[in-house]
C-alpha cells in the first residue's frame, strides 16, 4: 500500500497563469472550499445559522462572514464560498433541514481581478453595468463573460472575483488579459 | 519634416485650413509620392496637388472624382495599405487620414487609372440599362454555369480583398450610460454640455477626427461670440475633463437595435504612421443607453443633370471644408450650380481666398435675397433661372453647359471645378434603425422623424431643425440641464430640390447620374417604373439604386422623387425604403474583435490533458472538448495504434479519461420520483450503492440520451449523460421539474466539472486498482457489476462506479478534479508495469460496438425509440407516468416494419463498410431504390477479426440472416443482417 496518498496532489487548473496591465492585476486565486446550495424560503434561517452567515435574499446580492461567501444565484440558490478552513458541506448538513448542498469546490476555478481597471477589463466580454452605483462593492451575478459563463462578485470598489468552471478558466482569463491590456490605454 | 506651401500641393491657401504646415506626411497614391500636412485626409491631400480622378465607377467604369467631405462618399473609394497584410480596399477617400508612409492607390481600373480598358463598357452602357442581369442571364440555363455566372463574379465587387492574415487586433467594450450622443456638432455638443451639467452619464460619439460638424466648413456662424469651430473644441475640451462624460472621436455610431442598445466602431490607428503594438486598430462599443439624443446633421444633396459625374465636380459645402478646414482650393475658376441658398456660402468663401467663380447657376428664379446682394457685393455672376445641362472634359470637368430655364441658347462656361448643391437631407438614419416612424415635410421637400419607438429624441439637422436658436433651445432642452449659449448665422438659407433638373428629365436620354457608386441614372428610375416596377422597394432592387457601400445616403431622395414623378403619385406614397445597420461599413475584425485565435472559442481540457499528451495523444474535438482519440506509439498509424488498443484492452487491461462525461448530482426527498419520471424505466426499486442504465425519451417516445446512474443515498443520485449531452440534458430536467413537476422535492446541479474521471477497464482493471482504493471491498461478490462506493482512491476522496462500457470487468474512478492528475499518474504507473495501455475515443468506439453498445446521437437519430434500438426491456412496463410515455403509444412508434438497429457483418470480412452508407434488399431494382435504412456505426474490430457494423434497418429484427446490399458509388457490398452482439456474446467478462 505504498501508494496511498500518492493521489494528494492538486494540479489547479490556472496553475502558472499570470497577466494583467498597468491598470488591472490578474492572478489565480488560490483553491477553496465551494457547495452550491439549494433550499426553500422556509429553511433559510436554519441554514444561516448553520453555516454562519445570513443568506442573501436579494437578487445580486453576496453576504460575506469569517471567511465564507454566500452569493445569491436564484431565487433558491446559492454559491457558498469558504476561503478559510472549510467544512462548508458538514455545516449545512448540521442545519437539520431540507436543502441539497453539493460539492463543487474543484468544478470552479476562481480569476481576481483588481486595479483602476478592473471593471473595463471585465466589460471587454461582460455586457453588465459595473459602475458603482449599480454593481455596488458585494453585488455579484452569475453572467456572460464573452463565450462563458461565470459567477461575479464585487470584493472591492476596485476588485472582482471572476468564479468559472475549470475548463473555461483558460479561455476566461486569457479573455481577460486582453480586456486587461485594452484597459490600460 | 517640414514642407514649404509648394510641395504641399499648388492648391493650398495660404492662411486658410486648420493644420499646422510644418507637420507633414508622405504618401503615395498610386506609386506616385505626394506631401500632405498631418490633418489632411487623402481626399483633401490629393486636392491639394490638383489631382481629382481617384476612381472608376462600378458599371460603366467612368472617371470618377471626390464628390464629398465626409462618410457619405460614393465615389472616391482607394485601397490603403501600410504593408501587404494590412491593405483595406474600399475605403473612403474623404474619411481616411493621411499618415505618413501610406500606400494609395486606385481600383476597378486596368491597366491604369487614365487610360481603363472597362471604360468600355460606358459605350455599351445602352445595354447595361437597370434590370440588364435579370432579363439577360434568364437564358438559356446551360449559360449560366459557364458564361453569366464567371461574367458576374468578375464584375462584381469593388477593390481586393488582402488574402494574409490580419496582423492586427481588435477590442471590444460593453458600456453603460445616461444619454449617448451621436454626432458632435453644434446640436450635439449643445445637448452633451446640457445633459453633462445634469450630473448624467453621457456618451458623445463623433465620426470625425475632431468634433465640431458643420462647423468644419461653415466658417461664417459664431457661437458665444467665437468662432464655431473653435467653440466646438473649446466645449468637447471641456466634456472631456468631466469624470461623467466620455467623448469618442474617429467613432462611428453605426447600428440602433433594441431597447437602447447601439452598436459603435472607434479607429483608433488607422489614421497613425506608427501606431503602438498594444493599440487595437479598431475597437467596438456596445453601449446600452438609457436615452439617445440623435444630433446627426444632413447631408447635402448633388444636382442630378447630364454628365453630373465627372472629376471636379462636388458638392458645396465639401469644397467649404477642403478649404476651410483643410486650406485646399477645389480648383481655379470654380462654377456653381445650385437649388439651395448654402451653395452660395462656398461660393464667397472661395471668392474672398482669391479662386474666380465663373458663375453661380440657381435654377431658381428667386434665391435667398441676402445671399444674392452679398454675391453681387463680391462681384459675383449669378444666373437665377438658369441650368447646367452638360459638362465636358475628359478625365476632369473643362466647361459647362448653361441655358435660361425653358430656353434654348446654351452656352460653355470654362471651370476647372464645379460645385452643386440641391439642398439637404436629414441623417435619419439611426432613428430609422430605432423602429421611430418618418413623416414627409411637404414644405422642406424632407423625412423627418415622427413616432419615436424607443427613448429617444433628435435634435438639429436631423431632426430639420434649421435656425441655429432653435436648434440650440431644442439641444438643450434634449440633454436636460440648462446652458447658457448664443448662436449666430450670417445667411438664413433657403431653397432645395428633390428629383431631376432641367435637361434630365423624362423626356431626355442623357446620363444623369443619381447613385454614382452603382452607376444608376435618372433614366434608370424612369425605365424600373416602366417596367411595372411600382413599390420603391423594387425600384431599388431592379436599379440597385442605394445599394452600394454607402447606402445611397446621396441618391435615395433623388431616386424617390424621380419615381413619384413618372408614377404620378406624392413621394409619401411611393415610400422611402428602410435604412439598415451598419450606417457606414464596419471591419469584420471589429465585430468578431477578441474572438480569435485561442479566443475563437473555448477549447475544454480535461484535468489529465497535459499528461494525456506528453504520452503523445491525438485528440479529437468532441462539442467543445479535447478528447484524446488515441495513443500512437512510434511507427504507429491510427489504424496500428486503435487496433494494439483494442486488443491490449481486452487481453490485458486499459486507462481511459471519461471525464467528459456530462454528471448530474440530483438530491432531494422525492429524488427517486423525479427520476422515474424522467427516464423510461424504474429507479424507485434501485437500491443505494448501486447503479443502473438509463434512458430517457422525449414526450414525442424518441430517445434524448442515455447514462449510467449511481445511486449513492436514499436522496442523492450522480447521474451521467452523454459528453455532448450534459447541458441539454440538465436544461430538460430542469425545465421538466419547473414546469411538470414543481411539487417535487429535488434539486439539480451540474457536477461536470467537480470530477476527474478515470476508467480503467480490461480483465486486470480489479488487480491496477485494488492497493490504491480503501474503504470498501471491491471483490466481484461484494462489488459486483454496476456497484458504486464512496471510498479513498490513492488517499483521495473518490466516487467508484463499477461500470463497463467495454464490456469488461471495469472500474470508474470519480476523484475532485484537482486530484485527477494525481491519481491517474499512480494508475497509470502500475497499470503500464503491467502490460495495460491508454486508450482513447476511438478504440472506446469500437470496443463499445462489439458488444452492440449504442451511442446516442450516432446509432440513434431523433426518430428512434429504445424499441428500435433493441433497449425495449428499459422501458417501464409497470410506471403510469414518464416523460414520452404517451409519445410511445402512437399507431407509428409500435407499428410493424419500423426502423430497428441490427448487425451487419460484411459477407468479405475484410470490408469496412462506410457509417451513412445506404441498404436496399434487390441491389439491382431500378432506381430510384427501396432504401431499407442506413450504417450507423462501421469499423475495423481486431479482436474479432473481421469488419462489424450496426445499421438501422425497416423490420431489422425479422431480417436477422437475411442478406442485404449497401450499393457503393464503384461497387456493391453484400452483408447479412445479425444481432448486435460481436463480442463475448454470452456476457460473461464484464463479471470477471
Amino acid at each position: 500500500m505504498a501508494k496511498l496518498g500518492a493521489g494528494s496532489i492538486r494540479t489547479l487548473p490556472l496553475a502558472g497563469f499570470h497577466g494583467g496591465s498597468s491598470a488591472v492585476r490578474l492572478e489565480a486565486a488560490p483553491p477553496a472550499e465551494r457547495i452550491s446550495l439549494r433550499a426553500g424560503a422556509e429553511d433559510m434561517a436554519a441554514l444561516s445559522q448553520a453555516l454562519g452567515l445570513d443568506l442573501p435574499v436579494k437578487p445580486k446580492t453576496s453576504a460575506a462572514a469569517k471567511g465564507r461567501t454566500a452569493l445569491w444565484l436564484g431565487p433558491d440558490e446559492w454559491l457558498v464560498i469558504d476561503e478559510g478552513k472549510g467544512g462548508l458541506m458538514q455545516a449545512a448538513a448540521s442545519s437539520g433541514v431540507l436543502h441539497s448542498a453539493v460539492d463543487v469546490s474543484h468544478r470552479n476555478a476562481a480569476i481576481l481581478v483588481s486595479g483602476p481597471g478592473a471593471s473595463r477589463a471585465i466589460n471587454a466580454g461582460c455586457s453588465q453595468d459595473l459602475s458603482l452605483k449599480v454593481f455596488p462593492v458585494g453585488a455579484c451575478s452569475r453572467t456572460v463573460l464573452a463565450k462563458v459563463e461565470i459567477v461575479l462578485l464585487r470584493t472591492a470598489e476596485d476588485a472582482f472575483r471572476v468564479e468559472v468552471w475549470r475548463s473555461f478558466s483558460d479561455y476566461a482569463f486569457g479573455l481577460l488579459a486582453e480586456g486587461a491590456q485594452d484597459a490600460a490605454l | 519634416m517640414s514642407g514649404s506651401s509648394n510641395n504641399l500641393g499648388a492648391f493650398r491657401i495660404k492662411g486658410a485650413g486648420r493644420h499646422t504646415p510644418a507637420r507633414t506626411a508622405r504618401f503615395t497614391f498610386d506609386g506616385k509620392t505626394y506631401t500632405a500636412m498631418e490633418g489632411d485626409t487623402v481626399a483633401s491631400a490629393l486636392l491639394a496637388h490638383g489631382v481629382h480622378l481617384v476612381g472608376r465607377s462600378f458599371k460603366y467604369h467612368r472617371p470618377r472624382g471626390i464628390l464629398s467631405a465626409g462618410a457619405e462618399e460614393p465615389n472616391a473609394l482607394i485601397d490603403v495599405s501600410r504593408d501587404a497584410a494590412r491593405r483595406q480596399p474600399n475605403v473612403r477617400a474623404t474619411v481616411q487620414e493621411v499618415f505618413d508612409g501610406a500606400k494609395i492607390s486606385s481600383q476597378n481600373r486596368w491597366p491604369s487609372l487614365k487610360f481603363d480598358v472597362g471604360a468600355f463598357n460606358d459605350l455599351l452602357s445602352p445595354f447595361f440599362a437597370a434590370g440588364f442581369y435579370y432579363k439577360t442571364f434568364m437564358w438559356p440555363k446551360e449559360a449560366w454555369t459557364r458564361v453569366y455566372e464567371p461574367f458576374i463574379r468578375r464584375a462584381a465587387g469593388l477593390g481586393v480583398a488582402p488574402k494574409e492574415e490580419d496582423p492586427d487586433h481588435y477590442a471590444n467594450r460593453y458600456a453603460h450610460c445616461d444619454v449617448l450622443i451621436a454626432g458632435a456638432g453644434v446640436a450635439g455638443l449643445t445637448a452633451a454640455l446640457s445633459a453633462a451639467a445634469t450630473g448624467a452619464s453621457v456618451i458623445l460619439v463623433d465620426e470625425q477626427a475632431e468634433v465640431g460638424g458643420a462647423l468644419h466648413f461653415d466658417a461664417s456662424t459664431k457661437i458665444d461670440g467665437r468662432n464655431g469651430y473653435d467653440w466646438a473644441q473649446a466645449a468637447a475640451a471641456k466634456l472631456k475633463a468631466m469624470p461623467n462624460v466620455t467623448v469618442l472621436t474617429r467613432t462611428t455610431v453605426f447600428g440602433y437595435y433594441n431597447h437602447g442598445f447601439l452598436g459603435l466602431a472607434e479607429r483608433v490607428t488607422d489614421h497613425l504612421a506608427r501606431p503602438g503594438k498594444s493599440l487595437p486598430r479598431e475597437r467596438l462599443w456596445q453601449v446600452r443607453a438609457k436615452r439617445v439624443v440623435l444630433a446627426t446633421g444632413s447631408i447635402e444633396r448633388h444636382m442630378v443633370f447630364s454628365n453630373n459625374d465627372r472629376p471636379g465636380i462636388m458638392l458645396a459645402s465639401a469644397a467649404r471644408t477642403f478649404l476651410n478646414h483643410h486650406g485646399v482650393a477645389v480648383g481655379r475658376n470654380v462654377g456653381v450650380y445650385t437649388a439651395h441658398d448654402s451653395a452660395y456660402e462656398a461660393a464667397f468663401d472661395l471668392k474672398r481666398a482669391g479662386v474666380s467663380i465663373a458663375a453661380i447657376v440657381d435654377c431658381r428664379a428667386e434665391p435667398g435675397e441676402a445671399v444674392l446682394a452679398e454675391a453681387r457685393s463680391l462681384g459675383i455672376d449669378v444666373l437665377t433661372g438658369h441650368s447646367v445641362t452638360d459638362t465636358f472634359g475628359r478625365l476632369r470637368i473643362s466647361s459647362m453647359t448653361v441655358v435660361r430655364n425653358g430656353g434654348s441658347n446654351a452656352r460653355k462656361i470654362k471651370v476647372d471645378a464645379l460645385i452643386v448643391s440641391a439642398g439637404w437631407t436629414p441623417s435619419v438614419h439611426l432613428f430609422s434603425q430605432s423602429r421611430g416612424k418618418l413623416r414627409f415635410d411637404e414644405k422642406g421637400q424632407r423625412f423627418l422623424p415622427d413616432i419615436y419607438a424607443q427613448d429617444c429624441v433628435s435634435v438639429g439637422g436631423c431632426n430639420g431643425t434649421d435656425d441655429l436658436a432653435e436648434l440650440i433651445d431644442e439641444a438643450i432642452a434634449a440633454g436636460g440641464g440648462s446652458v447658457a449659449l448664443a448662436g449666430e448665422n450670417r445667411f438664413d438659407w433657403t431653397g432645395g430640390m428633390i428629383g431631376a433638373a432641367e435637361g434630365a428629365g423624362p423626356d431626355t436620354v442623357v446620363k444623369a447620374f443619381i447613385d454614382f457608386q452603382h452607376d444608376v441614372t435618372a433614366k434608370d428610375i424612369r425605365l424600373a417604373v416602366r417596367e411595372g416596377m411600382h413599390s420603391i422597394e423594387h425600384i431599388k432592387r431592379f436599379t440597385t439604386n442605394g445599394m452600394a457601400s454607402d447606402q445611397g445616403k446621396l441618391s435615395n431622395m433623388h431616386g424617390l422623387a424621380i419615381a413619384a414623378e413618372v408614377l404620378d403619385r406624392p413621394i409619401p406614397q411611393v415610400g422611402l425604403t428602410t435604412f439598415r445597420a451598419p450606417y457606414t461599413p464596419v471591419t469584420y475584425g471589429t465585430l468578431i474583435n477578441h474572438s480569435r485565435g485561442d479566443l475563437f472559442d473555448p477549447a475544454r481540457k480535461t484535468p489529465m490533458h497535459a499528461l494525456e499528451a506528453a504520452e503523445g495523444a491525438e485528440f479529437e474535438d468532441v462539442g467543445n472538448w479535447k478528447r484524446a482519440w488515441y495513443f500512437p506509439r512510434r511507427g504507429e498509424d491510427m489504424h496500428a495504434a486503435v487496433n494494439r488498443e483494442c486488443r491490449t484492452v481486452r487481453e490485458v487491461a486499459g486507462v481511459f479519461d471519461a471525464s467528459t462525461l456530462g454528471k448530474i448530482e440530483v438530491v432531494g426527498p422525492d429524488a427517486a420520483q423525479f427520476l422515474n419520471l424522467i427516464y423510461t424505466n424504474a429507479w424507485d426499486t434501485l437500491k443505494p450503492g448501486k447503479c443502473r442504465y438509463g434512458i430517457m425519451t422525449r414526450e414525442d417516445g424518441f430517445i434524448y440520451d442515455d447514462g449510467v446512474v449511481g445511486r449513492l443515498a436514499e436522496d442523492r443520485f450522480h447521474v451521467t449523460t452523454t459528453t455532448g449531452g450534459a447541458p441539454r440534458v440538465l436544461h430538460h430536467m430542469e425545465d421538466y421539474l419547473q414546469t411538470e413537476f414543481p411539487h417535487l422535492k429535488v434539486w439539480l446541479t451540474s457536477t461536470t466539472e467537480q470530477w476527474a474521471v478515470i476508467a480503467v477497464q480490461g480483465p486486470k482493471a480489479r488487480e491496477i486498482v485494488q492497493p490504491f482504493v480503501e474503504g470498501v471491498d471491491i471483490s466481484n461478490e461484494a462489488f459486483p457489476h454496476m456497484s458504486v462506493a464512496e471510498c479513498t482512491v490513492t488517499g483521495v476522496p473518490a466516487r467508484l462506479f463499477r461500470v463497463s462500457f467495454t464490456g469488461e470487468l471495469g472500474f470508474e474512478i470519480n476523484v475532485p478534479a484537482d486530484y485527477g492528475p494525481a491519481v491517474w499518474k499512480a494508475i497509470w504507473e502500475r497499470a503500464e508495469a503491467m502490460g495495460a495501455c491508454l486508450y482513447g475515443t476511438e478504440t472506446m468506439h469500437v470496443l463499445r460496438a462489439e458488444k452492440g453498445y449504442i451511442i446516442v446521437g450516432q446509432d440513434t437519430d431523433g426518430t428512434v425509440t429504445p424499441d428500435d434500438a433493441g433497449l425495449g426491456w428499459a422501458v417501464s412496463k409497470k410506471k403510469t407516468d414518464f416523460v414520452g410515455i404517451r409519445g410511445l403509444k402512437r399507431p407509428d412508434l409500435v407499428r410493424d416494419g419500423r426502423k430497428q438497429l441490427v448487425g451487419l457483418l460484411t459477407n468479405k470480412p475484410s470490408d469496412v463498410l462506410e457509417e451513412g452508407a445506404q441498404i436496399v434488399a434487390d441491389p439491382n431494382q431500378p432506381k430510384p431504390m427501396t432504401m431499407l435504412g442506413h450504417v450507423t456505426s462501421a469499423y475495423w474490430s481486431e479482436n474479432c477479426g473481421r469488419s462489424i457494423a450496426i445499421a438501422l434497418v425497416a423490420g431489422g429484427r425479422a431480417r436477422i440472416g437475411q442478406t442485404l446490399y449497401v450499393p457503393m458509388k464503384d461497387r456493391t457490398i453484400a452483408v447479412e443482417v445479425t444481432d448486435m452482439v460481436f463480442f463475448d456474446k454470452e456476457g460473461g467478462r464484464i463479471n470477471g
